[in-house]
């Protein structure tokens, strides 16, 4: 572990380190390189990353494999979308103070984490007294259900609300495509959730999942902390559902999110490397990118993605990254430290 | 027709259905029985049989032959395309990996398996001719009955076969205990093997079953149900035989019931769309009250 000193370091320096970035996507943007295909491909990497880091949270830090992601990403996606469609009504007609898009968004947005949240919590109490090959399949039917159910009411389909129509997709939803704001919302779920592993919460879990009886023997209140992560990753699924309902195509179908979604993060997280935020984004990015800029490969997109899962269990079954965290401020030390190497304290491995 | 009549064919449907299940549920109870994995891919056996059923039987018609013969090459192409993916993915897998990385391999297989069938054969779906043209009996159609005994006849010889053969002691041994059945002197990874083959073998006689009623096959027409094969494994008590039996056809009768009474019964808030969550709904239920199934014994977890 760091100190504290090193750590408000290491924060300050990934905070400029994605400032960066950002500056490098303005320059881009400015210079006219950011058209609305590569704008697409953006805003699908970022709901990648939200999803594949939330899974993350159950698959890699509390070592079960959740097969209905994409229920609680649907969850989020629907409640932020009606939310957000309400708030339009009410504005146009005039029984709400006009709010700017973005405020309107972030609204939307929090409603839809916090009822995917809800959902994590109600699908988790039951789910987690099970565990894997059990816990897999009744995540795989609690997704399912949540879809059949949402396919079925009727203020979820068509206009939404009351003009809705079951069975039909959602039209008409709000945009919110601007890649800057999406850049800072998926920096900040992966800050926050690499904060949730990284605090005591995280340690207890880790602590769980390497053995359940052993940590629950010295205290640790086994049942809670599994709800708690379950429900934490609900609720950023909630946030990437979000984002992918407000993503600048308007309309929302129930059948965006069946077992093969959820299949696909469960890749994404296990190709990154279970237990690696870094290996999650990463992947999810790849992952999001390589289908579109090769369009002949994405017709065979997931027999490749099955026979690499295949090949990775048998000759790497932890994944790319293993459980390696990126952290930019400890490149730049070992960098500086190597022109002037220092007695010992260099000598410090196996810290994140 | 009254409501008698229309309960009793709905309980035959449900039987037809089940048997279907039950066939399949079969496959997944022995493999996890034997090697305590859930193999997602067993769904997508059922579409391998479909499409070696597609191919094959327009050649029994042409040869001059009953269609019905093609199941037996059916069969084979399934036990065959079992006991490989055991072979090329799963063993070296269980060799080294966890339980996580044999369940992700198992829902790896089924990906390829699907998106094979898709590239070689297209995503649209494929029409099977007739394979059986039986008369109505008793006001039932022929191949609803047939589909019922054939069910039955496979259950009853499975059972028997595991019960008084040497292989089937072996699988039951192997089941109970890897390392001691080693010792015994049983060839553990051919008896592995032989349950895939198996088990796929029944998968191919589930997608008979399957295509004499709907006579479609897609590459997609597996997940489904298998997943709903799944449940009724659970349901009955996995790892079980005759749990598998009863879970595929309790799950038929309640899918083919709750079609048919779910709407009126709730007064239309619930309808017949909602079928598919009604069986997860089932699942998560016995998951949650007992689940080692209905036929299971609850074993306590050793520290």
């Amino acid at each position: 572990m760091l100190n504290k000193k090193d750590r408000v370091r290491s924060l300050w320096v990934t905070l400029l380190g994605l400032g960066v970035l950002m500056l490098a996507i303005f320059a881009a943007d400015s210079l006219g390189m950011i058209d609305n295909y590569i704008r697409g491909i953006f805003i699908q990497c970022c709901f990648a990353i939200v999803m594949a880091t939330s899974l993350n949270l159950v698959m890699g830090y509390l070592g079960q494999i959740a097969l209905g992601q994409a229920g609680f990403m649907a969850v989020g996606a629907y409640t932020s979308a009606l939310v957000t469609k309400a708030i339009g009504l009410a504005i146009k007609a005039g029984t709400m103070a006009p709010l700017p898009l973005l405020v309107q968004f972030i609204i939307g947005m929090l409603c839809g984490a916090i009822a995917a949240a809800l959902f994590g919590l109600i699908v988790g109490i039951p789910a987690l007294r099970l565990r894997g090959d059990y816990l897999a399949i009744i995540t795989l039917g609690f997704g399912e259900i949540i879809r059949v159910v949402i396919q079925n009411l009727p203020f979820a389909g068509g206009k939404g609300l009351s003009n809705g129509q079951a069975g039909q997709a959602l039209i008409g939803i709000l945009k919110m495509n601007d890649i800057y704001i999406l850049f800072v919302i998926t920096a900040m779920c992966v800050g926050i959730m690499l904060a949730f592993v990284r605090s005591k919460f995280g340690r207890a879990i880790i602590a769980i999942r390497e053995d359940d009886i052993a940590s629950s023997s010295t205290g640790l209140n086994t049942t809670f902390y599994k709800v708690l992560t379950f429900t934490v990753s609900a609720f950023f699924a909630g946030i990437a559902g979000a984002i992918y309902a407000h993503r600048g195509l308007g309309t929302l179908q129930h059948s965006d999110f069946t077992f093969l979604k959820s299949t696909e993060y469960v890749i994404m997280v296990v190709v990154g490397g279970m237990g690696s935020m870094t290996g999650s984004v990463l992947t999810a990015i790849l992952l999001s990118v390589i289908p579109e800029v090769l369009r002949a490969f994405s017709q065979y997109r997931m027999l490749i993605y099955s026979v690499i899962l295949v090949l990775m269990m048998i000759f790497r079954p932890i994944g790319l990254f293993g459980n390696y965290e990126f952290s930019l401020y400890q490149l730049l030390m070992k960098r500086i430290r190597k022109k002037k190497p220092e007695p010992e304290q260099t000598a410090s491995k196996g810290d994140s | 027709m009254d409501g008698l009549t229309l309960f009793i064919q709905q309980i035959i449907n449900g039987l037809r259905v089940g048997s279907v299940y039950a066939l399949i549920a079969l496959g997944y109870t022995m493999v996890y029985g034997i090697i305590r994995l859930i193999n997602f891919a067993h769904g997508d056996f059922i579409m391998v049989g479909a499409y070696a059923l597609f191919f094959t039987v327009p050649l029994m018609v042409a040869a001059g032959m009953p269609a019905w013969l093609a199941v037996i090459i059916a069969i084979i192409v399934c036990a065959i395309t079992g006991a490989l993916v055991e072979k090329l993915a799963y063993s070296p897998v269980r060799a080294k990996g966890t339980n996580m990385s044999a369940l992700i391999t198992a829902i790896a297989m089924s990906l390829f398996l699907e998106n094979f069938a898709q590239t070689l054969f297209g995503a649209s779906p494929k029409q099977v001719k007739t394979i059986f043209d039986l008369p109505m009996v008793f006001g039932i159609s022929g191949n609803t009955l047939l589909t019922i005994t054939i069910g039955m006849v496979v259950m009853v010889g499975l059972s028997l076969f595991v019960k008084y053969t040497r292989t089937g002691q072996a699988m039951r041994a192997v089941s109970e205990d890897k390392n001691a059945s080693l010792l015994m002197g049983i060839n553990v990874n051919r008896t592995i093997t032989i349950t895939f083959a198996i088990g796929s073998g029944l998968a191919a006689v589930a997608s008979l079953m399957y295509v004499a009623q709907y006579n479609q096959v897609t590459n997609m027409m597996g997940s489904m149900l298998g997943l709903k094969a799944f449940v009724a494994a659970v349901l009955g008590g996995i790892g079980i035989i005759p749990g598998a039996m009863l879970g595929g056809l309790v799950i038929g009768i309640i899918e083919s019931l709750s079609k048919a009474y779910i709407a009126p019964l709730t007064g239309g808030i619930i309808t017949s769309a909602f079928s598919d969550a009604i069986v997860f709904g089932i699942l998560i239920i016995v998951l949650l009250v007992k689940p080692a199934g209905i036929l299971g014994k609850n074993t306590g977890e050793k520290v």
